[in-house]
């Protein structure tokens, strides 16, 4: 009955999401104002009726409904509560309802946050959205059923696939999902504008918040993603550029590119064209991130089983989308006005250029993804593109855009001058090179590469400090916190986001070079080393999990005689799979994490044993975290809240008639 | 400097004093099989090295590349020997060749189209775009959609 | 050109690569190995161990290499195919019993029958590697010079053999 009350919802939704996809927006084109105002009530509806259905899933799954063919694919009566609901992202049909449930999440979220916003712009963008959520939910009902029945019902579920059961795995997808999706805002904003013609700086402060907030959850949802590969994979590894982790790393870059520039589109009226563009391939590559992990086009680790039909549909659903969007731009974008002027070498010139970069990585990204199919469909044979590949095309493109990003901030808007410039940055520039070059000399280990990566790192820091400086000697404020203080939100925001990437290069730069690995075949009592740290291998004991029987092996790390640690890798065997998982041990630090993943046992008692010790490895995720904190930073400058709370501006209304379309 | 000095020990300490022995008797054979393992295909498994894969063909190469290890045979012939076999499709790092040209040329050409469009689109604004300060009024008119908005609700 | 349009256009090309990537299979990897001469091999024989099972034998003849094994789920549904085509004689398949246990395999053939004239073992797969086999069922078509003229890459289907293997094989005895 439930399961039937959940597929009832989606079809409910699915007529809701019909009427808020077409009617607002008709009423927007005519000026009947009637019809736009559906848009709201309609989006509430329709998110309580996906709720509904998210709700009866979950319940299915808390009740250990095998009769339902989606429960019982995914989940087994041993699986504990939290992964049995975990599951419900586990495989393709539930993962899209998180999906369609996340849009019209933030559909809600629009119809709370727009009370500022014209009538016309609001019922366009809910419309628009209305409209991608028609797509996903006609693509559930017909060809992806979470609700499906399985008649007659199965004794036992078929579990979960155990490389998902983990936390890292209950919180990744919702994370990633609300990044991926939180570009539909932007999107609907810029399809919206396009209809309307008002491409302007109004719009691009509207966008603004939604986009930051959208690149936060995805920029979380990617670190937690390379975390759990770190250690669920058990391989030590943390990115690699697996065509479903450049899935979402793509809308990441574009979505960066977006972020910075709609700061010169809502600052300087300029980049208009170019930001809406960002706008329609931030969440175009969302998109296609989607059918690229369900159609089975590409071969990965982590790719949903395949079945062509939903292949199809999806593709059909993208060009209609992406399509449709992008002829909208070709035809309306022509119309729209440049903004203010500003000289070669300038902020925005700079901002400019960063995003050129960004998007150029972002094609090298795509180019390197798609290549191979590629060369396939036009039978010249099969290739593979791999990190290899990645990593030398990628980072020659990113040198320049984080070089860039240390002068980008300093730069005065409008015109910058060469000699004022290098006046500012002499000091943060002497000081990066020099350290670059003689901290790996310190360390023992000189490697181009290593220099590199420091001189970014140091580069950005040292770059952020000058600004900062500066900033602070045009505030008002009697001590250093007053002044402090009294810097904008959305400045610190700035800062923390880049120095978050300075903390993620100095972590990529240092495990490249100077992690250490060893195999080693252990006996009982028998020790090994790695850095100055020694493993005692005290014997594995037999385990039993919920739903796993393991052999848990027990290590005494000590270093100078001092005990640090007891670590317990385990080697887990799923029955109802009959899948073999290594979960590796991890002792995390702020300058090194300590990796013990069990191999195979040998003989009596002797286990092959992998050791890491990864030096700054937690700085990957750790930057990645700052750079989400100075996301949450900007969104929660002043200007934002002034716009949320419903006041009257001290600002004179002018007449309607003052305002100037654009197109 | 504390972290420093700990970074050096880390790497200089790898001396143990007779403990547990490593897998292989021959450790760097075993390094070198790494080295070329990560930038080798498995050809069975979804999407993952010779060096990571677990799968029964992906541990009889890494024996045929111990093999040719132990034989003395350079990277490349060992290299060779996979391509001769299995193709290009065992190499992550595809090679340079008619039809690898677009993908290895092309980054690089996509960033120096896009630094061209911008010089252009520059030059071109700037021959078309009046010195007028459009900021100041666009920022009104925020204001000022702003307030309507908040009368409406 | 309208400089607008060009990311539409752009994209209706990636849209069209990923529409005919839909019909491709992204696991099946062409064999670098058609069109050149086979590798050379001797190996032991299931039935009769002491005897040697070599490619040297088999020179201006056109066969089949099969290459099996007891544990692998898609020689099952190949092996009717197989007996098939033995009983209408128009091609002498080989068979190469990869990485398998001699009993199992022996088993194996009693049960469902043996379309091999021979059979070659391969016990650590390494004429498997030779061959650029990396998942069986496998099958090559050879001809008379010793030159692997096909690749069959997963079970052989009725409609394999009726529309490609024969064909070829009437096609190569008549060279």
């Amino acid at each position: 009955m439930i399961p039937e009350i959940g597929h009832f919802a989606l079809i409910l939704a699915l007529c809701v999401a019909l009427v808020q996809g077409f009617l607002p927006i008709y009423g927007a084109a005519v000026g009947n104002s009637s019809l736009m105002a559906v848009a709201k009530p309609a989006a509430r509806t329709q998110f309580l009726l996906v709720l509904t259905a998210f709700g009866c899933l979950a319940y299915a799954f808390a009740d250990k409904d095998f009769s339902v063919l989606y429960v019982a694919a995914t989940s087994n009566s041993q699986l504990p509560l939290h992964y049995r609901l975990a599951a419900i992202w586990g495989a393709h049909e539930g993962s899209l309802l998180l999906w369609t449930f996340i849009l019209t999440l933030w559909m809600f979220a629009v119809t709370l946050f727009s009370g500022h916003l014209p009538e016309t712009t609001r019922s366009r963008i809910l419309g628009v959205m209305g409209l991608v959520s028609v797509g996903f939910l006609l693509f559930m009902l017909t060809v992806s059923n979470p609700f499906e029945r399985l008649i007659p019902a199965a004794a036992e579920g078929r579990d979960l696939n155990p490389l998902l059961q983990d936390p890292g795995m209950v919180i990744h997808p919702p994370m990633l999902y609300m990044g991926y999706v939180g570009f539909s805002v932007a999107f609907a904003f810029a399809i919206a504008a396009l209809l309307g013609g008002n491409l302007d700086a109004a719009w691009a402060r509207w966008s603004r918040p939604w986009t930051t907030v959208a690149w936060c959850f995805l920029t979380v949802g990617i670190a937690l993603g390379s975390g759990w590969a770190y250690y669920e994979l058990g391989w030590g590894g943390w990115w690699f550029w697996d065509p479903v982790e450049n899935a979402s790393f793509m809308p990441w870059l574009a979505g960066t590119a977006l972020v910075h520039s709609l700061a010169v589109t809502d600052k300087r009226g300029g980049f208009k064209v170019w930001t809406v563009l960002l706008a329609i391939m931030a969440f175009s590559l969302s998109l296609l991130g989607t059918f690229r992990v369900r159609s089975g086009v590409l071969t990965s680790v982590h790719a949903f089983a395949t079945d062509p039909k939903r292949g199809l549909f999806i593709l059909v659903f993208l060009a209609i989308v992406i399509g449709g969007s992008l002829a909208l731009y070709a035809w309306r974008a022509p119309k729209v006005g440049l903004g203010g002027s500003f000289a070669m070498l300038s902020r925005e010139c700079m901002l400019l250029a960063n995003n050129v970069l960004l998007v150029a990585a972002m094609g090298s990204v795509l180019l390197g993804t798609l290549y191979p199919l590629f060369l396939d469909a036009l039978d010249l044979g099969k290739i593979s593109v791999g990190p290899p590949y990645f990593d030398s095309v990628f980072v020659p493109l990113m040198v320049p855009a984080i070089f860039l990003m240390g002068i980008g901030p300093l730069a005065q808007w409008k015109k910058a001058s060469v000699p004022d410039l290098a006046k500012r940055l002499k000091w943060a520039f002497g000081v990066s090179l020099v350290s670059a070059l003689t901290l790996p000399i310190v360390m023992g280990n000189w490697t181009p590469l290593l220099s590199l990566g420091l001189l970014l790192a140091i580069w950005i820091v040292t770059t952020s400090a000058i600004g900062l400086r500066e900033r602070l000697a045009h505030v008002n404020g009697n001590s250093l916190v007053e002044r402090l203080a009294s810097v904008p939100r959305s400045y610190w925001g700035m800062l923390v986001a880049h120095c978050g990437i300075a903390v993620f290069i100095v972590g990529v730069t240092m495990v490249k070079g100077f992690e250490t690995e060893k195999d080693v075949r252990m006996n009982v009592g028998e020790t090994a080393s790695i850095g100055d740290y020694t493993f005692r291998f005290d014997g594995t004991q037999d385990v039993v999990g919920p739903n796993y029987t393991a052999a848990r092996g027990t290590f005494h790390v000590s270093r100078d005689g001092r005990e640090t640690t007891v670590l317990y890798p385990e080697k887990r065997r799923y029955p109802v799979q009959n899948q073999i998982m290594t979960e590796a041990a991890i002792d995390p630090g702020l300058l090194r994490d300590l990796y013990v993943s069990l191999g195979e046992p040998i003989d009596d008692g002797a286990w092959s044993v992998r050791l890491y010790h990864k030096p700054f490895i937690d700085w990957i995720w750790g930057g990645c975290f700052i750079m989400a904190l100075g996301g949450a930073l900007a969104i929660s400058d002043r200007r934002y809240r002034l716009a949320w709370r419903r006041q009257e501006p001290a600002v004179p209304v002018p007449t309607r008639a003052a305002r100037r379309k654009v197109a | 400097m504390k972290w420093v000095m700990l970074i050096i020990l880390c790497v200089s300490g790898s001396a143990w004093a007779g403990e547990a022995r490593p897998l292989t008797d021959d450790p760097a054979a075993e390094a070198r099989l790494k080295h070329l393992a990560v930038e080798l295909r498995c050809l069975v498994c979804q999407n993952q090295t010779l060096a990571d894969s677990n799968a029964p063909l992906a541990e009889d190469l890494r024996r045929e590349v111990r093999e040719m290890i132990a034989k003395n045979m350079s990277d490349q012939e060992i290299i060779e020997f996979l391509v001769a076999r299995y193709g290009d499709f065992v190499l992550y790092r595809p090679p340079l060749k008619a039809t690898t040209t677009v993908l290895w040329v092309g980054p690089f050409v996509l960033m120096a189209i896009g630094a061209t469009a911008l010089v252009m689109t520059l030059r071109r604004r700037s021959r078309t775009v009046a010195e007028v300060s459009v900021t100041d009024e666009e920022h009104r008119r925020v204001e000022q959609l702003l307030a309507e908005g908040e009368k409406r609700s | 050109m309208n400089r607008f349009l060009l990311p539409l256009s752009i994209f209706v090309v990636v849209v069209g690569f990923l529409g005919i990537g839909l019909t491709l299979n992204p696991r099946e990897i062409p064999s670098p190995l058609v069109g050149k001469a086979a590798p050379e091999f001797s190996q032991p024989q299931l039935y009769d161990q002491e005897k040697i099972f070599s490619s040297n034998d088999l020179k201006g003849k056109v066969w089949l290499l099969n290459f099996w094994a007891s544990w692998c789920n898609g020689c099952k549904t190949e092996h009717p195919v197989l007996m098939d085509l033995a009983k209408s004689g128009q091609v002498t398949i080989y068979g190469m019993d990869y990485k398998d246990q001699r009993d199992e395999a022996l088993t194996w053939l009693q049960r469902g029958g043996n379309p091999y004239s021979v059979i070659g073992v391969d016990e650590v797969g390494r004429v498997g590697i030779n061959f650029g086999v990396y998942g069986v069922p496998e099958t090559y078509v050879i001809d008379k010079q010793g030159v692997i003229r096909y690749k069959q890459i997963g079970p052989l289907y009725p409609d394999t053999v009726e529309k490609k293997i024969l064909p070829l094989v009437k096609q190569l005895e008549s060279e």
